[in-house]
């Protein structure tokens, strides 16, 4: 029941992009329409999904004192990480070319960017600063990866209304963005009030 | 031989010209990485509560953007254009490491206050921006003093923000440090002490300021002072 409440947890409580400010780039650059947020956001659930439980078994059974090499290597953990992440990231852009290409095309850069995308990186440090267990790391990157979708999803569709407002020119585009984020992010707080463990009952 | 040494001096372009101190000076403002480029606010705004982790992590991202700069603009022409972005994560991880261990063995409580963050200086979308825009196209000098550019930029508004911050919500600045100014609250030392100051008995400190989502606003009230002085940067889709 502590995977429940740790996904419960990450999702809402402790959203990615409303609480710790991870992934922000690609966060503020690709929610001008709901449309390409939504397939995003999708792409990073996957990749949060399978790269925290893989980054997990490297953790535990190569780099740790008690795993393979029978000493201490989390010195690589970074490198070893961030090839983990690159080569998942380059699998979901195969995937995505050869069953969507509409979807490949809107996403355009920011797919190979997921790799630099701080949430997914951020997400498996986390999980190692917070000593959490396989199925623990996998409801945390699940839960992880659907807090930024919702965060990234509800940020483009207020940006395509608020398009039709009378914003101040200077703080038009990306100024506005970034005092919306802040308003949401007090929203989410509102959410701490929330005991995970009475859903997990 | 004397005609060619003639002309090699010649072509040597100067170490600090005017070009190479646009490329050190354009991205404190008009290239702002943060407030134009909209990179790199990933791992910053979360430290921003208080100046002394704002300044180290100004220094590390300094650090990485500037040596990842140099070594990729070194190797640009021997890396596959294919494994480029992992032949350059490999190169910042590498430097992050070393920033990592070092701020380990040198200063454990700021270690530990700036957590993963300093980690997530790999997946800092500026040094990997720099790198594809700047340093896989141009030479070894110009790309080093472009990415120290790039860092001091991304550590002005670092640092404006953070103070800021710690001014409003804890009434303090750069506490950790030997030069701990305590400015204002009950006790303060040096500006306004609200205990026995009549006009600001009234003051709290803003708890809000302490929260990272402060650094949100203040960043947009930021880019609406940039964009209002420098119009030429406003959004004009």
């Amino acid at each position: 029941m502590e995977a429940i409440n740790i996904f419960i947890k990450s999702a809402f409580i402790e959203n990615m992009v409303l609480a710790y400010f991870l992934g922000m780039c690609s966060f503020l650059a690709v929610s001008k329409s709901v449309k390409t947020a939504f397939g995003l956001g999708l792409a990073v659930i996957f990749v949060l999904g399978i790269t925290m439980p893989i980054n997990w078994v490297i953790n535990e059974y190569l780099l740790s004192e008690t795993g393979l090499f029978g000493m201490d290597l989390t010195f690589l953990r970074f490198i070893l990480f961030i090839a983990v992440i690159a080569s998942m990231v380059q699998l979901v852009e195969m995937v995505v070319e050869k069953f969507s290409p509409a979807l490949y095309t809107s996403l355009g850069i920011f797919l190979p960017l997921i790799t630099v995308n701080c949430a997914i990186l951020g997400g498996s440090l986390f999980m190692i600063s917070r000593e959490y267990n396989f199925v623990e790391s996998v409801a945390f990157g699940l839960g992880g990866g659907f807090g930024w979708f919702l965060a990234i999803v509800m940020l483009a569709a207020i940006r395509e209304k608020i398009r039709y407002s009378d914003v101040p020119a200077p703080l038009r585009g990306l100024g506005i963005a970034f005092i919306l984020t802040g308003l949401m992010g007090i929203a989410f707080m509102s959410l701490m009030g929330i005991d995970p463990a009475a859903f997990a009952k | 031989m004397a005609d060619t040494a003639v002309k090699e001096v010649k072509k040597r372009e100067p170490l600090l010209g005017k070009k190479e101190r646009k490329l050190l000076l354009d991205p404190l403002n008009d290239n702002n990485p943060i407030t134009v480029q909209v990179l790199g606010i990933c791992s910053a705004l979360a430290v921003t509560s208080m100046v002394l982790p704002s300044v180290v992590m100004a220094v590390a991202v300094t650090f990485v953007t500037g040596f990842s700069n140099l070594f990729v603009s070194l190797l640009r022409r021997r890396i596959p254009k294919q494994v480029r972005m992992i032949a350059q994560l490999v190169i910042i991880a590498f430097l992050v490491t070393v920033v990592e261990l070092l701020l380990k063995a040198y200063n454990y409580p700021v270690y530990k206050q700036l957590s993963v963050y300093i980690g997530l200086i790999i997946t800092n979308c500026i040094v990997m921006g720099r790198l594809e825009a700047f340093a896989m196209a141009n030479k070894p000098w110009q790309s080093f003093l472009d990415g120290i550019g790039n860092g001091l930029g991304y550590g002005a508004i670092l640092i404006v923000v953070a103070v800021v911050r710690e001014l409003f919500g804890k009434g303090s600045l750069f506490a950790g440090t030997p030069i701990a100014l305590n400015i204002i609250g009950p006790n303060a030392d040096y500006w306004i002490d609200t205990s026995s100051n009549p006009w600001f008995s009234w003051y709290v400190n803003n708890n809000l300021m302490v929260l990272p989502i402060a650094a949100m606003f203040i960043i947009g009230i930021l880019i609406w002072i940039q964009r209002t002085v420098n119009p030429k940067l406003v959004d004009v889709s």
